[in-house]
C-alpha cells in the first residue's frame, strides 16, 4: 500500500452534498466538511461524484492464449479506466483456467500489472467440455482462492453434472455461474430468433433456449439449498423465472451486461459483427424488462461480458466473426444513459448493482464497500454532466471492437482510486 | 434504382418493373445471330463465388459478355478466414482491379451487405446463405408475365422449405410488391419464426390452395434436412408436401408450376409433373439471363431503354 496521501476536495459520495475525503494508507481515512489536507496532495473534486470502485463479475481477458485480443495488463487497463477496481476473469482461455496453476497464473499477472484486482474464475467442468468436473476444490485452495466457477461461453447442459456442481461448491462457499443456453435449441444460432431473424435469413437463438436453462437451474438450486448466478441474463422470460425463484426464497442471483440494457437486434440488419454477441440483443421489449428488473433488484448487478476479439474476427462475413463486445471502458456511461438518465436508478442503485452486489456474489471482500471512514479507498469520481465521444484509437483495450465508436456517451470516469492509489487521474492511466 | 441489388426488398414497383421490361427487350439481342451489345464495353464484371453454382454463375457471365463487358471469375471456396484471407482483404483486391460490378455468392446470410462497406461498384447478390437471391426472383417473376400475361392479382403458392430458401424469402418480397397475392405453404418447422409479418399467407395444406393458384412454385428440400427432424421422413414429406400427377390435376388449366432448380424428383416433385408442358423450368433458365443483363445493364448503364436510342452509349449493332 502507498503512503500517498490524497484529498478529494469537492466530491459528492453517491451524488450527495460536496465533501472532503482524504485516502491514506489505502483507506478513507476521513470523509467531512473540514478534513484536514496537511500533507496530502489535493484533487480537485468538485462536482465529481464518488462511487465504490466498480467490480465486474464478467471479463474476458484472453490471457493466456489469445495475447493478440487482450492481456492482462490491457484489460485491467481498460478496466481501471472504466472506473473498475476489481474483475473477475472468465476461465475461457487457451488452455482453459480449469487447474490451480492456471487460476494463480492469472492472479498473478493481474496482481503484477497492478491496476486492479483479478479474480479468477474456475471452470467447472474440465476443459469447459461439459464430462467430468474440474478439481474446482483445488482451485478454491489455491493462491487465487476461487469462489466463482463458470463453464461461460458454454452451458452446463448436462443435468446431473450441473446438480453435483452446485452441491460441491457448498464445502467453500462457492457459487455456480452459468452461462444459459440449452445448445440443441441453438444449434446454428446468429441472432435472437424473432421476425427479423427470418427475414435476415440468419439462424434464431430463441429465448426460450435461455429460460429453459435458467428455469431448470433455479429449480436445481432450490433443490439442492445451493447458489447458482446467472449470467449475461437477456429476455423478458428470464427476468420472470429469476423473480419467481427469488420469491421462493432460493439463493439466486443474475446479472445483465450494459448492451443487453441499451441495444436491441434491429442493429443487426447492417449484418456488422460488431453487433454479435451471445446472448444476442434481442427486441426492445427485452431490453425494458432487464432495465426494470436491475432497478428492482430482481437482476443484482451489471457485468461487462467485457469480450476483446482482434479485427480479423470482426470485419469478416456475419456466420464467421465472433461473438461479443468490449465493455469495460463505456460500461459506468452505458448504465448511466440506460437507468439513470431514464429515472430508473439513482447514484446508489447504480453502487450497489455495479460494485457491492458483484463484491457481495463473488465473494471478494473490501470490494463494493460503503464510502466512509476505515474503508478500503478503491473508488471512482464521475463527471455525470460531461459529454465524450467513444474513439476507437483511444482505447486501452487491445481490441477495438465496441460497438459505441464515434458515438457521444454521457459521463465521464475522471479518476479510479485503487487501494488508495491512483490508477487513474484526469480521464489517463497514471 | 440503388447502387446495389442485395434484397428484393430493395425494389420499389417501379425498379422491379423497369428490369422486367428491360430484361424483355434484351431478350430480343437472344434471338439475334450475334448475341452482343456494346453497351458495357470497358466495364468489369466480377463474379464472386464462394460457393459453387455453375447455373448461376454462367448465366451472369454470359449476361455480362453479351453486354460487352469484361468478365472476372473469382471462386474461393470455403470460409474465407479458414483460407487466410479475409473477405474485407478480397472485397479491397476487387476494388484495385476496378471491378464496376461484384455478383456475389456466399454461404453466409448478409456477406453482400458487408461488402458494400468496401467496394465502390455496384454489389449483387447472387445468393446469400438463407437470405436471398433476388435476380432469382426477377426470372420468376419474368416467367410468370411472361406466360399469363400479367402479374397483378395472381395467386402465387410457394411450396416447402421455405424457413432455408434464400429463393422463397426474394419471391414473396418482389412478388408481393408487383401486386401478387402469395401463399407459402409448407410442414411448420420449415416455415420461419414470424412468417406471419411477411407480406404473404401461409398454410400447411397442400391441397386446399391448390385448385385456386395460378402458379405453384416448388422449392427444393436439402438432402440434410431430412435427418434433422423437421419432418418424419422423405415418403411423408412427399405425400404431404409433393407436387405429384394427382395433385397437379387439381390446378386451374392454366396453371404454372416453376422450380428454381436442381430439382429432386420424385421429392417435392414428380418426374411427369416436371417435364410437363405447364412447367417453365426450361425457359427459367433462358430468363435468368435476359434478367441479369437487366439487372447489370440498369446498375452499371443508366436508366434509358437498352437499345438503341443514345448514340452517345451505343454503337450500331451489326446487322442481321
Ligand atoms: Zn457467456
Amino acid at each position: 500500500m502507498t503512503a500517498q496521501r490524497y484529498l478529494l476536495d469537492g466530491v459528492r459520495p453517491l451524488g450527495g452534498e460536496p465533501v472532503r475525503m482524504l485516502l491514506a494508507d489505502g483507506r478513507i481515512a476521513a470523509v467531512g466538511t473540514d478534513v484536514d489536507a496537511a500533507g496530502a496532495e489535493v484533487v480537485d473534486a468538485a462536482g465529481l461524484h464518488a462511487l465504490p470502485g466498480l467490480v465486474d463479475l464478467h471479463t474476458h481477458l484472453r490471457e493466456p492464449g489469445r495475447e493478440d485480443a487482450e492481456t492482462v495488463e490491457t484489460g485491467t487497463l481498460a478496466a481501471a479506466l472504466g472506473g473498475y477496481t476489481a474483475v473477475f476473469a472468465m476461465p475461457n482461455t487457451e488452455p482453459c483456467a480449469d487447474t490451480a496453476g492456471l487460476v494463480e497464473q492469472v492472479w498473478r499477472l493481474g496482481r503484477d500489472a497492478g491496476h486492479c484486482d483479478v479474480q479468477p474464475i474456475g471452470a467447472v467442468t474440465v476443459g469447459r467440455q461439459g464430462e467430468r468436473l474440474a478439481e474446482l476444490g483445488a482451485m478454491a485452495d489455491s493462491a487465487a482462492r476461487v469462489r466463482v466457477f463458470s463453464d461461460d461461453g458454454n452451458c452446463v447442459s448436462d443435468a446431473v453434472l450441473m446438480r453435483r456442481a452446485l452441491e460441491y461448491v457448498k464445502a467453500f462457499g462457492g457459487v455456480v455461474a452459468q452461462h444459459a443456453e440449452e445448445p440443441r435449441l441453438t444449434e446454428g444460432a446468429q441472432m435472437n430468433e424473432g421476425a427479423l431473424s427470418g427475414v435476415l435469413g440468419l439462424g434464431g437463438w430463441p429465448a426460450v433456449a435461455e429460460e429453459a436453462i435458467v428455469a431448470r437451474d433455479v429449480l436445481l438450486a432450490g433443490h439442492v439449498g445451493s447458489r447458482v448466478h446467472i449470467c449475461h441474463l437477456s429476455t423478458a422470460g428470464s427476468v420472470e423465472i429469476v423473480r419467481w425463484a427469488k420469491e421462493k426464497g432460493w439463493d439466486v442471483t443474475a446479472e445483465v451486461t450494459p448492451h443487453h440494457l441499451l441495444l436491441t437486434e434491429d442493429l443487426v440488419r447492417s449484418y456488422d459483427p460488431i453487433y454479435k454477441v451471445n446472448p444476442p440483443l434481442r427486441t426492445d421489449a427485452d431490453v425494458q424488462a432487464l432495465r426494470q428488473a436491475l432497478a428492482d433488484g430482481t437482476i443484482d448487478c451489471v457485468a461487462t461480458d467485457h469480450a476483446p476479439h482482434s479485427l480479423e474476427h470482426k470485419e469478416t462475413e456475419w456466420a464467421v466473426a465472433s461473438p461479443g463486445m468490449l465493455g469495460l471502458e463505456t460500461a459506468l456511461p452505458i448504465v448511466q444513459q440506460a437507468l439513470v438518465d431514464t429515472g430508473l436508478l439513482d447514484w446508489a442503485g447504480v453502487a450497489d448493482r455495479m460494485a457491492t452486489k458483484p463484491a457481495a456474489i463473488g465473494g471478494l471482500a473490501g470490494h463494493g464497500r460503503p464510502l466512509a471512514e476505515g474503508e478500503p479507498a478503491h473508488l471512482v469520481l464521475y463527471d455525470p454532466a460531461a459529454e465524450w465521444t467513444v474513439d476507437r484509437a483511444r482505447l486501452a483495450s487491445r481490441s477495438t471492437n465496441t460497438p459505441y465508436a464515434g458515438h457521444a456517451l454521457p459521463g465521464r470516469i475522471v479518476a479510479t482510486f485503487y487501494g488508495g492509489r491512483p490508477t487513474v487521474l484526469d480521464g489517463k492511466p497514471t | 434504382m440503388n447502387r446495389h441489388l442485395i434484397s428484393a426488398g430493395d425494389l420499389s414497383r417501379d425498379d422491379a418493373l423497369l428490369i422486367l421490361d428491360t430484361a424483355a427487350e434484351l431478350a430480343q439481342v437472344a434471338s439475334r445471330p450475334v448475341k452482343k451489345l456494346p453497351t458495357l464495353r470497358g466495364r468489369t464484371a466480377v463474379n464472386l463465388f464462394y460457393e459453387d453454382s455453375t447455373r448461376t454463375r454462367t448465366s451472369f457471365e454470359v449476361a455480362a459478355k453479351r453486354l460487352s463487358a469484361d468478365v472476372i471469375n473469382f471462386s474461393a471456396k470455403g470460409s474465407s478466414v479458414a483460407k487466410g484471407e479475409s473477405l474485407k482483404d478480397t472485397a479491397l483486391t476487387l476494388e484495385a482491379m476496378g471491378a464496376d460490378a461484384v455478383v456475389v455468392r456466399h454461404g453466409a446470410s448478409g456477406t453482400p451487405n458487408r461488402l458494400t462497406n468496401w467496394i465502390d461498384g455496384s454489389v449483387i447478390n447472387a445468393g446469400d446463405g438463407t437470405h436471398e437471391h433476388p435476380t432469382q426472383a426477377l426470372l420468376d417473376a419474368y416467367t410468370i408475365r411472361d406466360r399469363l400475361g400479367r402479374l397483378d392479382g395472381l395467386s402465387v403458392v410457394i411450396v416447402g422449405d421455405v424457413l432455408h430458401s434464400r429463393v422463397a424469402r426474394s419471391n414473396v418480397l418482389l412478388l408481393a410488391t408487383l401486386g401478387v397475392d402469395v401463399t407459402v405453404v409448407g410442414p411448420p418447422t420449415l416455415l420461419p419464426v414470424g412468417v406471419e409479418t411477411w407480406p404473404c399467407a401461409t398454410s400447411y395444406d397442400l391441397d386446399a390452395v391448390l385448385p385456386k393458384c395460378d402458379v405453384v412454385m416448388m422449392l427444393r428440400v436439402q438432402q440434410e434436412r431430412m435427418h434433422a427432424a423437421f419432418f418424419p421422413s422423405a415418403r411423408e414429406y412427399s405425400r404431404r408436401y409433393g407436387l405429384d400427377a394427382r395433385r397437379m390435376a387439381t390446378l386451374p388449366e392454366h396453371a404454372l408450376v416453376m422450380h428454381p432448380g436442381p430439382m429432386n424428383r420424385g421429392m417435392e416433385i414428380a418426374a411427369e409433373v416436371a417435364d410437363a408442358t405447364r412447367s417453365t423450368i426450361t425457359e427459367q433458365v433462358a430468363n435468368g439471363i435476359s434478367i441479369r443483363m437487366a439487372v447489370l445493364y440498369l446498375l452499371l448503364g443508366g436508366t434509358e431503354p437498352a437499345i438503341g436510342h443514345d448514340p452517345a452509349h451505343t454503337e450500331p449493332t451489326e446487322s442481321a
